[in-house]
């Protein structure tokens, strides 16, 4: 059993990478927005789809899948934000929410209309090298998973505190009358958020679906509900607590999976989000969630 | 009419349940993306009911409500305090956790026939044939479908229009307001719930019925977007209001056959396009309160023309 658990650790680990990056995606708009985005994982499984059938389309190199995988997230993410968040400026906070629950519906159909079969293969980047250290439980693409996570999350902590684009985000998360009032563009920067986390979003997919080899249609909603549960478990709208939260929960998955099965892991990890949501908040404490949490925000 | 028109006004019927289940919640003041889930508890204990219990339809359905109803008002109960996204990703996340608890359910019965039936896990819940084995034919059960949904809609219209339907409004326009003003906001709350979850529970008893076999998939979360997405379109003002949404969606994109194998893309792209338009949907409680004043006005008008032909003094007719 412990030796199990020990294999798991790894594949744990860079499974909470993943949800750490989609976690830290979804911290980001709600941050600046105060709303969140139910299209995120959407987004991405478009742009994994849209990946992979050009690589079968027209025999791609697997190098470039992850550039592909990007720009198409991106533009998704562009246009849920165009469609979604922009034009409901001042109304309540349904709206846009519900809009993005439509908008999932809709890429998520185009992406299984591109490619209708119940699962694809995800050409990896290191063939099979893997078998090497397998009886150990690690792969290449755990290093790879946790080593661009965590190059990613400096990259982000950098553009959030050392640049002139993090500030006016930054700004306007801490309060967005008075960011408009000193200049800041509310709907560039919000724009510009959403790319950020659309980047974020496909770059977590791209690790994801790399382990697992293979990528179904559910992965839209398990990215959307895992990017959730990790962003509330420490703190919606903290960057820190995100990445915590994310990491807690690949550990704890990874747990559940190999003692209980992939059936029990999702049950569990969704009764987790009702149980935070209805009674706890989150699990980091206050004093360690970053400064990106909103003022007067509170757990609901 | 044929086969294939009273299979779609079938499946209107049945979406109807849970668009007013939504549209229920919604006037409360909250957005549910998990409707579907009690749809599908209803789905699973009518059938459950009807086919390894035998009992009648009648029966079966009313198990199926009282189901639904529970179920509804527990989630309810723990989600008392959410408001907004909270509730609604607290919604979605038991929906999905409902659905994973169908797909572990076994609950096999041999029947004296040697027939093994009720819930299979993944494999869904079969056989559940007793309509059609006393000879209903589709369009009797569009009939029953169409009869349970108007008794539905004219008792809750009713009920609407006593305290509960008044203190409703109240609660979900403005919850803090309406505490000050005497309303019991928690027990509006977790009466609504309930009310929604046994319609939610009566269409999936009558869905499992009508297609004899059901699937924990069948309640995924592609049939809670459609759900909330028709109560949104029809609005808050009338409880036609979810039907206009369910005539929109099945009428126009799936009969048309326009946008045949696109429909969904297409309706997606078409909810976040009215919604910009359109956000509190086709009848908010103002188009209906106008419609309500401009009807009461004309009947009024018609009165007093009559009267006007009367002489004002005889009072008898010119």
């Amino acid at each position: 059993m412990l030796n199990d658990v020990l294999i798991a650790l790894p594949a744990g680990l860079a499974l909470g990478c993943s949800y750490a990056l989609l976690a830290v995606g979804f911290t980001l708009v709600f941050g600046v927005l105060r709303r969140i985005n139910l299209a995120y994982g959407a987004s991405i499984m478009t742009g994994l789809y849209g990946a992979i059938w050009l690589y079968e389309t027209y025999s791609l190199s697997p190098l470039l899948l992850a550039p592909i995988v990007i720009a198409i997230t991106l533009v998704a993410g562009v246009y849920v934000e165009r469609l979604c968040f922009a034009p409901h400026g001042g109304r309540p906070d349904f709206i846009p929410m519900a809009a993005s629950f439509a908008i999932w519906m809709q890429l998520q159909e185009i992406a299984t209309l591109l490619l209708p079969q119940h699962s694809y293969a995800f050409p990896s980047l290191f063939g099979r090298a893997w078998e090497a250290t397998a009886h150990i439980g690690v792969r290449l693409e755990h290093v790879l998973s946790l080593v661009s996570a965590v190059v990613v999350a400096v990259g982000v902590w950098l553009l959030l505190y050392r640049t002139r684009f993090g500030q006016t985000v930054r700004a306007l998360s801490d309060n967005r009358q008075a960011a408009a009032y000193v200049g800041i563009s509310v709907s560039r920067v919000s724009a510009m958020t959403f790319a950020l986390s659309s980047v974020l979003g496909a770059i977590a997919g791209y690790l994801i679906v790399s382990v697992d080899g293979q990528i179904t249609p559910m992965f839209a909603m398990w990215a959307t509900l895992k990017g959730l549960i990790a962003a509330i478990l420490g703190g919606l709208g903290s960057i820190f607590g995100a990445v915590v939260g994310g990491l807690m929960l690949g550990l704890l998955e990874m747990l559940l999976q190999t003692g209980f099965g992939p059936q029990y892991r999702d049950l569990a990890s969704y009764v987790l989000l009702l149980i935070l949501l209805a009674y706890g908040g989150a699990v980091l404490p206050r004093s360690l969630q970053a400064m990106t949490r909103p003022k007067g925000q509170e757990g609901r | 009419m044929d086969e294939y028109q009273i299979s779609i006004l079938i499946n209107m019927g049945l979406l109807s349940f849970i668009a007013l289940s939504c549209g229920m919640l919604l006037i409360g003041g909250v957005v549910s993306f998990g409707q579907q889930a009690f749809f599908g508890i209803g789905a699973y204990v009518g059938g459950t009911a009807s086919v390894a219990g035998g009992l009648p339809l009648s029966a079966a359905l009313l198990l199926a409500i009282v189901a639904g109803a529970l179920a509804n008002a527990m989630l309810g109960a723990i989600t008392l305090r959410l408001r907004g996204f909270y509730f609604s990703i607290a919604s979605l996340a038991a929906a999905e956790a409902i659905r994973i608890c169908l797909e572990l359910v076994h609950l096999e019965v041999t029947l004296k026939d040697g027939e093994t039936v009720g819930p299979r896990g993944l494999q869904g819940l079969g056989g559940v044939r007793q309509l059609y084995e006393q000879g209903f034919s589709a369009s009797d059960f569009c009939l029953l479908i169409y009869a349970l949904l108007l008794a539905v809609v004219l008792g809750l219209t009713v009920f609407m229009r006593g305290r509960f339907g008044v203190s409703l409004r109240m609660a979900g326009l403005d919850p803090e307001l309406a505490a000050t003003f005497g309303v019991d906001v928690r027990r509006i709350r977790l009466t609504v719930s309930a009310i929604a979850g046994a319609i939610a529970g009566l269409g999936g008893c009558l869905f499992v019925h009508y297609t004899t076999y059901v699937e924990p998939s069948n309640f995924g979360l592609m049939l809670g977007i459609h759900g909330i997405a028709y109560a949104l379109i029809g609005g808050t003002g009338a409880l036609v209001g979810p039907f206009l949404g369910v005539a929109f969606d099945i009428l126009v994109l799936e009969a048309s056959r326009v946008f045949q194998g696109y429909r969904m893309i297409v309706f997606g792209g078409g909810v976040a396009l009215f919604l910009i338009l359109r956000p509190r949907g086709i009848l908010d409680t103002r188009t209906v309160m106008r419609l309500e004043a401009a009807a009461k006005a004309a009947f009024q008008s018609l009165r007093r023309n009559r009267g006007d032909r009367r002489d004002p003094i005889t009072k008898e007719g010119t």
